[in-house]
């Protein structure tokens, strides 16, 4: 394999992390998208996940903790021309940045959110995340006393038009999950379930192996019923793969007066418009 | 001349005001308006003072000239300001009996004009006819104002009033001048948009809003993206995210959404990226009093955000300053990639003035340029250490340097680095960015005498009120003067420093409990004012209570004007 143009560098994730995975797919899916580094943005928030960007030869900001999403759809709406791309943790993505998580599905800017979603807070050493698995009998420690965070049914009811599940450890899938997400105009989530090999002794790599499963290839993604029921569905079967994709007018295209072509950063205020507007006020 | 027309929440004392003071304008007159409403939509009791001279007015004062009441409470909350040779104007049914009292009844003429919501224009039509100003004038506002559908029965309550009464105080005829008449919010805003604004996020909140509400109003006509944000974290968020990718991006709240907003700032400090945050201020903490004034966000936003990192808080000062200032302010973040906080108050956002039309060029090229420290070769270094400490700003897409920018501590690269030798460095860059802003900060204004024995100083918008009451205390023969910060962080001392040496005693005036500014220039220079005169009652010092607050001190008279 040649040496790609995004070539990642020395990370400070912990060896066999589930990151790894995600940041070698996500370089080959940029490549076969033949993307310019230097029309891709890469965002993250604060995590081990969101650090991505600082690994990954592209445009990068790395903001603060579950502001990724703000920060991400404002550089979208103003510099179109950028490939905009979220990656970040399911703390950064569903806790600090619930807020925004709801708001910016509604905007359907066109942008990507992948969340490294390892069921746990790795960077602050192992506490519970909001997806992490109800606490029962044999599950103490990090989980969930209280009802464990489903994104997907979050995501579709806000109104998602593209949401989707993956595993690090099925890199075909996730490069094609990735691919399609990119590709999708508006925006899009791919949840990717990814081991914790420091802090998750339960959701592992063999754990995930063994739950998940591809959605049926005669599943309909524009069905958003059926999209609502399979992304309740989590237990001792985890399905993966898109669960719901339309089209739907962006963030842009409802603004069409607005967005008329010219990208908003060379946008200049008229001064006759202006001394127009002034004249009002005589 | 001084006029208050008072009444409760949706009797349409904004919509009568706001017919009157176009009418003043349109008769050449200075205007100075402000508003004083209850956070609520229905009842209560609001107000609108309209200020108008021949010569200059750029603040309210308490003594009226003419009341126009709604209702009991608001004689009951007046009446003790009107002066002995003032009018009041109200329906004789209120039942109030007060030599002042003009006969006029102003609700059967209403009704008899078609509407009794028409009473306010049967008081513009007597106001018309007292002050000696043709009729027309008030017809052509209201034909401007107006939907076509009201306008007959306006006009019938207009020539009603005007009819109404023989009484006349012929007013100085004032020259004819071009204004404009404007809000703070309103002249902030066409400032902003001369300063190249393309991008503006915010989340509603009192007195903030009405930003909020011209930009969404004209986003279209100036392309602009406004966007009502979530919440304040995203609000100010969205506009870095925009900065980062080359916009001109500005944010605006008050102190409540800019407590929310303060991790933003930091992350604007050490990612370097250009921001303006206005704040609206209104009374805290928490809640406070949501449509009122105070100034006492001044010291936090001097010192707002952990960590230490340059910024620059500007206090606009009256109309014209808040259009000319916001435009600079916009590439003061720009040239030093910094942000640069706006503090204004819901007393200069809500008043209304009329200023001479402002030079949109000089706004928008009111800051030389920083010379280029970029050289073609080479790869691109976002954070590349340069003597100003002002690295150069690429765009991202725009080239094949690729742009990254960092929360965390980084090197000139961007990329994310703990050494104890790169911090410094970067700490030591983004501080030398300070010796440049601060060789540019603007002095305060003076006003008063040449070697003032008693020294005011204030910022932000008590700047007329403080100007006044220096012109009235000058006519007492009193040696006094007063220095008024628009820039106030980082504080420039030039002109502080040299008025101070010549004064026996100093006072700061400020709409605050804990004389903010004396604290800020105590820090900063280790100068002690000599006492303060404050007021935090949620309403904006009058040039009275400056008076009456310097009396108290030995200094001047306090003065009914």
């Amino acid at each position: 394999m040649t040496q790609s143009i995004y070539h990642s560098t020395e990370t400070a994730w912990c060896p066999g992390c589930g990151n790894y995975d995600i940041v070698n797919t996500l370089v080959q899916v940029l490549d076969e998208l033949q993307l310019p580094p230097h029309e891709v943005l890469l965002v993250g928030g604060i995590g081990q996940a969101a650090k991505l960007n600082q690994y990954v030869n592209a445009n990068g900001f790395s903001g603060l903790h579950g502001r990724a999403l703000p920060a991400a759809v404002a550089a979208k709406m103003v510099n179109q021309a950028l490939t905009v791309i979220v990656n970040t943790g399911d703390g950064d993505s569903y806790g600090e940045g619930g807020n925004h998580f709801l708001h910016n599905i509604r905007r359907n800017v066109d942008i990507t959110h992948f969340v490294h979603d390892n069921q746990i807070y790795g960077l602050t050493k192992g506490q519970t995340s909001p997806t992490s698995d109800a606490c029962s009998a044999d599950r103490k420690g990090a989980c969930n006393l209280n009802k464990p965070f489903k994104p997907l049914l979050v995501a579709l009811a806000a109104g998602a038009t593209f949401a989707a599940r993956t595993f690090s450890g099925n890199r075909e899938h996730m490069a094609k999950t990735m691919k399609a997400a990119i590709r999708h105009k508006g925006y899009a989530l791919v949840d990717i379930l990814q081991p914790c090999v420091s802090f998750n002794k339960v959701n592992t790599f063999g754990y995930y192996k063994e739950h998940t499963y591809e959605l049926e290839a005669d599943y309909d993604p524009t069905n958003l019923q059926a999209a609502l029921l399979r992304s309740m569905e989590y237990g001792p079967k985890i399905p993966i793969g898109i669960f719901y994709q339309v089209e739907a007018p962006t963030f842009h295209r409802q603004r069409p007066e607005i967005f008329d072509g010219v990208p908003m950063i060379d946008k200049m205020v008229p001064e006759e418009q202006l001394r127009a507007l002034m004249r009002k006020f005589a | 001349m001084n006029i208050c027309i008072g009444g409760a929440a949706g009797d349409g004392i904004e919509t009568m005001a706001g017919i009157l003071e176009k009418i003043l304008q349109r008769s050449w007159f200075s205007v100075f308006s402000m508003r004083d409403f209850m956070s609520r939509i229905r009842g209560g009791h609001n107000f609108a003072q309209i200020r108008f001279e021949a010569g200059p007015v750029t603040a309210h004062t308490d003594a009226l000239d003419v009341l126009i009441v709604y209702d009991q409470r608001s004689v009951d909350e007046h009446l003790k300001r009107l002066k002995p040779d003032g009018l009041l104007l109200c329906d004789p049914d209120l039942g109030v009996s007060d030599p002042r009292l003009l006969p006029v009844p102003v609700k059967k003429l209403a009704k008899e004009a078609g509407s009794a919501r028409t009473i306010g224009v049967v008081c513009i039509g007597v106001l018309m006819k007292l002050y000696g100003l043709p009729l027309a004038t008030a017809e052509a506002v209201l034909r401007e104002t107006l939907a076509p559908k009201i306008l007959e029965i306006n006009l019938a309550a207009v020539q009603k009033g005007y009819a109404s009464t023989e009484l006349t105080r012929k007013l100085p005829i004032p020259e004819a001048k071009e204004t404009m008449l404007v809000t703070g919010a309103e002249a902030m805003s066409m400032g902003a948009l001369a300063g190249g604004l393309q991008f503006y996020s915010a989340y509603p909140m009192s007195p903030s809003t009405t930003l909020l509400n011209f930009f969404t109003a004209h986003a279209e006509e100036f392309k602009l993206v406004v966007e009502q944000a979530e919440d304040e974290i995203a609000a100010v968020n969205m506009a870095l995210g925009a900065s980062y990718a080359g916009a001109r991006a500005m944010t605006g709240t008050s102190g409540g959404g800019f407590s929310l907003m303060v991790e933003g700032l930091g992350l604007a400090g050490i990612a370097e990226l250009p921001i303006v945050i206005v704040d609206v201020q209104r009374p805290g903490p928490a809640t406070g009093l949501p449509t009122r004034t105070e100034q006492s966000d001044l010291l936090f936003m001097c010192f707002a955000s952990q960590g230490e990192f340059p910024r620059m808080v500007i206090a606009v000062r009256d109309h014209a300053d808040a259009f000319y200032q916001t435009a600079r302010a916009l590439q003061l973040a720009k040239k030093y990639q910094i942000p640069v906080l706006v503090l204004s108050d819901q007393y200069l956002s809500d008043s209304a003035a009329t200023i001479a039309p402002p030079d949109i060029r000089q706004a928008a090229h009111s800051v030389k340029p920083l010379a280029p420290e970029e050289s073609a070769e080479g790869d691109y270094l976002r954070y590349a250490v340069t003597e100003s400490g002002v690295s150069p700003l690429r765009v991202p897409g725009r080239s094949e340097g690729l742009v990254r920018s960092d929360s965390d501590e980084h090197t000139e690269e961007g990329v994310i680095n703990e050494s104890a030798a790169v911090r410094v460095q970067m700490v030591d860059k983004r501080s030398r960015k300070l010796d440049g802003l601060k060789a540019e900060l603007l002095e305060p204004s003076y006003t008063g005498a040449e070697n003032p024995q008693t020294l005011l100083v204030g910022f932000g918008s008590t700047s007329g009120a403080i100007a006044e009451a220096v012109t009235l205390l000058h006519e007492q023969g009193v040696s006094v003067g007063a220095l008024s910060f628009g820039d106030v962080y980082p504080l420039p001392q030039n002109k502080l420093l040299q008025y101070w040496k010549q004064a026996k005693a100093v006072y700061s005036v400020e709409q605050n409990a804990t004389a903010q500014l004396a604290k800020l220039i105590r820090m900063e220079t280790n100068l002690s004012c000599t006492d303060s005169v404050l007021k935090y009652d949620g309403r904006q010092l009058s040039v009275d209570d400056i008076l009456k607050g310097l009396a108290a001190f030995g200094i001047g008279k306090e003065v009914r004007q």
